[in-house]
């Protein structure tokens, strides 16, 4: 598995609270039993008319956004259902750091367990870095977000930060304490 | 050491800690076609085994079709082949199933607490944000993503960081014709849609302890909506009268052991709780919602109110609805009468006690799709699909149907739909499709009425 560490991109702005996974990639999407293709589904609600046409104002259609690798949004990033086709949308669209207010907890760890980064920073931040408009760098080991004279600290779980620094198998590092897991179902579990 | 019901559940099944996170047990498993096929591809590339088959337990629900004539031959070839690849994936890793032609077939949801599955004190999950439904019954239940859902397959077990604790105290004797989905509509218009995150959130109060299982059930699946990913209630006497004598409920002997072993299950002091959150029902009125989102939710007789931010504005667009106006005024077209939240017999009996020897209104169009089979079986048994029919409604075969409209059931583009379901996000019950979240009574009054009305 891919680690992460310094990302360094221009960001695309959807600066709005509760994005919920339902506009993240709605339920028409949700029928393949692989964890790819979705990068074209990502927002399907609000990038695509009626007809299927890209909206030409839409962040993501904007010749300007394409290959970031982050996104700037508001409050409760992607609330509502626990389909983890949202962070592989995210994921096959190229982003690899979300940058929100806070996020939903399902959502949270679903985008941690495929090695990318929901990094929180508060509204004044975010609109710091969505007036400054340049290229920003994201240091995970460092925990700073830079951009021009921009620079912010972000808070990260040590566990969580640990995983994505690693890229760590998460069943490989359950797997290491099988005699434990064995024994509690042996007196619990049986 | 003085724990609430949470912290005591949760440390049971801590195997170790590393840092701030536990690895923790899981005694139930249970999956569904959508969000298992790359867990299932997950163990298979890297060769391994799933560890406790036995604690895993499928249901088909979110691609079912309710209509019975199209459940032999399903058009859409994606649903069909999701729901054959989990068929076979149960078969290939020995998991139990209950799929389309099982008399225990139903919604996830549903079919875990009416099986006896679902029990007080344990671990459950799901790979479904409405899992804290299970919570109800005094049990740790959330909903996970796909890659944990493949870490419980290999492992039966998952890191998690142990939430705080969040007391939601609920007191007063809820008026006529007021439930637990306005009780909890309430708590999140009041609180918004994330005031739970980061929390366990335990309901409590009298009015908790006179609601019955079915009802708190009801209230403990809305907890993600207010960005709680655990809701539950302490088991008491009516927990346990409605998990004996169900399917996989221990029997005799071992279902006195199991009483023995669960009677600690209680909060020991209120103090202990990170955070309160308080509201009197005594006052509650039926609920309402008009937005894109549960928070947006208004007391029956509540004009909506004026628009506050941008998300506002795009909203009352999205709804065309303008602030000011009133439920009543809403051209509602359509009613859903269903889902995990409210799909269950007790659901049902309220909404056809509404509707017997009554027609419903000339420009609604009303489905009622029971939860799960043994619903549907009850409700038939109880003369309820027959008052359902008489009065105009469609009967469907049990699923998730147009709560998400994931299989072939949509809300028409632009309708407004009176739904008993538990989300009214942009799109949710079909592209452009209008979502006013309500209880199964108001539902059915409205349906009679063919407008949100109490008259």
């Amino acid at each position: 598995m891919n680690k992460l560490n310094i990302v360094q991109s221009k960001a695309t702005v959807i600066f709005k609270d509760n994005i919920d996974t339902d506009i993240l990639i709605p339920k028409n999407y949700l029928k393949s039993t692989k964890r790819t293709g979705f990068a074209d589904a990502l927002f399907a609600p609000w990038r695509y008319d009626e007809a299927g046409d890209p909206i030409p104002e839409f962040p993501l259609n904007q010749p300007e956004n394409q290959n970031h690798k982050i996104l700037i949004a508001g409050e409760n990033f992607g609330c509502g259902s626990s389909r983890e086709h949202a962070a592989w949308a995210l994921q096959d669209f190229g982003i690899e750091v979300v940058i929100a207010g806070s996020y939903s907890p399902i959502f949270y760890m679903n985008y941690l367990n495929n090695l990318k980064l929901p990094l929180k920073l508060g509204r004044m931040e975010r609109e710091a870095l969505i007036e400054e408009d340049s290229m920003i760098t994201v240091n995970l080991t460092e925990q700073t977000v830079t951009a021009g004279t921009l620079k912010f600290d972000f808070e990260i779980e040590s566990v969580y930060r640990e995983k994505l620094l690693k890229g760590q198998d998460g069943i490989e590092e359950i797997l290491e304490y099988l005699d434990l897991i064995e024994k509690h179902e042996r007196e619990y579990a049986k | 050491m003085q724990k609430t019901l949470f912290d005591k559940i949760w440390d049971q099944h801590v195997i170790v800690s590393k840092d701030d996170k536990d690895l923790l047990y899981i005694d139930l498993h249970l999956i569904h076609e959508v969000t298992s096929p790359q867990a299932f591809e997950g163990l298979r590339l890297k060769n391994r085994k799933l560890r406790r088959p036995d604690r895993t337990f499928a249901t088909m629900d979110h691609n079912t079709p309710t209509v019975l004539e199209h459940r032999d031959f399903i058009e859409d070839p994606l649903s069909a082949e999701q729901l054959k690849s989990l068929a076979d994936n149960c078969a290939e890793f020995g998991v139990t199933l209950f799929d389309m032609e099982s008399e225990y077939n139903g919604i996830v949801h549903m079919i875990g607490p009416e099986l006896g599955l679902s029990l007080p004190g344990k671990t459950i999950v799901c790979g479904d944000s409405h899992t804290a439904t299970h919570g109800a019954l005094g049990a740790i239940a959330f909903g996970i993503g796909t890659s944990e859902v493949e870490d419980v397959f290999a492992t039966q077990c998952m890191w998690q960081t142990k939430p705080k604790n969040m007391g939601v105290k609920i007191t007063g004797v809820l008026p006529d014709n007021v439930f637990a989905k306005d009780i909890i509509l309430k708590l999140i218009a009041e609180n918004g849609v994330s005031f739970g995150t980061g929390y366990a959130i335990e309901y409590y109060g009298d009015t908790i302890e006179n609601l019955s299982v079915e009802e708190r059930l009801s209230l403990c699946n809305m907890s993600i909506e207010g960005g709680a990913k655990f809701g539950l209630v302490k088991p008491d006497q009516k927990t346990l009268d409605y998990i004996a004598d169900r399917k996989y409920t221990p029997k005799g002997e071992e279902f006195e052991n199991f009483k023995e072993s669960i009677k600690d299950l209680v909060t020991d002091d209120e103090s202990l709780f990170d955070k309160i959150i308080k509201l009197d029902v005594t006052d509650l009125k039926p609920q309402v919602s008009y937005g894109t989102n549960p928070a947006m939710t208004v007391d029956i007789d509540q004009p909506f109110p004026e628009i506050k931010s941008v998300e506002d504005q795009t909203a009352y667009d999205y709804m065309d609805l303008k602030p000011g106006m009133k439920a009543e005024e809403i051209p509602i077209e359509f009613v859903f009468i269903g889902s995990c939240t409210n799909g269950r017999i007790n659901d049902l009996r309220i909404a056809a006690e509404v509707m017997r020897d009554k027609k419903i209104a000339e420009n609604i169009s009303c489905v009622v799709v029971p939860g799960s089979m043994q619903v549907l079986q009850k409700a038939k048994e109880e003369g309820l699909l027959e008052i359902f029919e008489q009065a105009g409604c469609e009967t469907r075969m049990p699923g998730c149907s147009y709560c998400l409209a994931m299989n072939e059931d949509r809300v028409t583009a632009g309708s407004h739909c009176a739904s008993t379901s538990n989300r009214n996000f942009e799109g949710r019950q079909g592209e452009r499709s209008r979502t006013h979240l309500m209880s199964p009574y108001l539902a059915a009054k409205t349906a009679i009425e063919g407008r949100i009305s109490l008259e």
